[in-house]
């Protein structure tokens, strides 16, 4: 544990370093940060847009927002976290522009009983992912996670699959700690429900999901 | 307590951010309401599941076209804006 935390301790103070090195105008120590993160945003990105071209984009545009404004950065956050506000604010412009309605928002919060209390409970087949082909298994996730509202789905992608902490994926996205809370309870209860019909344990008799 | 207040501090369970007196009362409800432990476990695999998937990884040609890209317009904007 000691090693973990020593560990992640020197990433944040070479990650400083190399915020330095490009702000004084090293455009190889920002090039470094690219190399870090790209991987993160473009999944991100992703994600929130739903869609690979916009992705491309939102890559190259956050980036360049970032270089462009690296002065504006305070330090009293990780870069990385500062950098997640400029992709994610990119992404839902690219969605807006995609939508007809306009309406994209973090501040949906669209609360209801039934987002919590669960419909359907089924126990799992154990390793329910060993039930599909990798393929298919990719397909299903996409097709369930893209189901759900934006301003839940950002949440969900910050916390459970970038691994941000809490209280980053409040300053990332602007939200309170507790709307972060309310809206990822709710992200994975309604992802939980929907994977049901696809890893739920094949009643005795039957052949089951193949 | 009882299955609403225990999928109210569901969250908070599963990341391990609760004192030692509440987490010792939603595990006392999993003793006993085994929907509550199916929602739970089964809520815990959906953020593996997730976590483990690889979903829209950056193919390597296209992570070299964007990097590319991305550093030759910082290098234009930094002659376009000399500090």
């Amino acid at each position: 544990m000691a090693v973990i935390q020593s560990k992640a301790k020197d990433e944040v103070s070479d990650e400083l370093a190399l915020v330095h090195a490009a702000k004084a105008g090293d455009i190889a120590a920002f090039e470094q940060l690219v190399k870090r993160y790209d991987r993160n945003v473009f999944r991100i990105a992703q994600h929130i847009t739903q869609n690979r071209e916009d992705a491309e984009d939102v890559v190259q545009d956050a980036f360049l927002k970032a270089y462009e404004n690296l002065e504006q950065f305070q330090e009293n956050s990780k870069f990385y976290t500062w950098l997640v506000r400029i992709a994610v604010n990119e992404s839902l412009m690219k969605l807006r522009k995609r939508r007809t309605d306009k309406t994209v928002s973090l501040d949906q919060d669209i609360e209801t009983e039934e987002d919590t209390m669960p419909r359907e409970v089924a126990d799992w087949s154990p390793n329910p992912e060993q039930l599909y082909k990798q393929g298919e298994l990719k397909e299903i996730l996409t097709k369930t996670i893209n189901g759900l509202p934006a301003s839940f789905r950002t949440v969900f992608v910050l916390r459970d699959v970038e691994g941000l902490s809490t209280e980053e994926t409040a300053e990332a996205l602007g939200l309170s700690i507790p709307a972060v809370k309310s809206r990822l309870l709710r992200a994975r209860l309604q992802l939980r429900e929907r994977l049901n019909k696809y890893f739920k344990m094949p009643k005795k008799g039957t052949d089951g999901a193949q | 307590m009882t299955c609403k207040e225990f999928l109210k501090e569901l969250t908070d369970y599963l990341d391990d951010s609760m004192d030692e007196s509440t987490r010792a009362e939603l595990e006392d409800h999993l003793q006993w309401c085994h929907n509550c432990f199916v929602v739970c476990d089964t809520t815990k695999k959906t953020i593996e599941i997730y976590r483990g998937s690889e979903m829209y990884q950056l193919p390597d040609d296209l992570r070299t076209r964007l990097e590319t890209a991305i550093i030759t317009k910082c290098k234009s904007k930094k002659k376009t804006n000399p500090s």
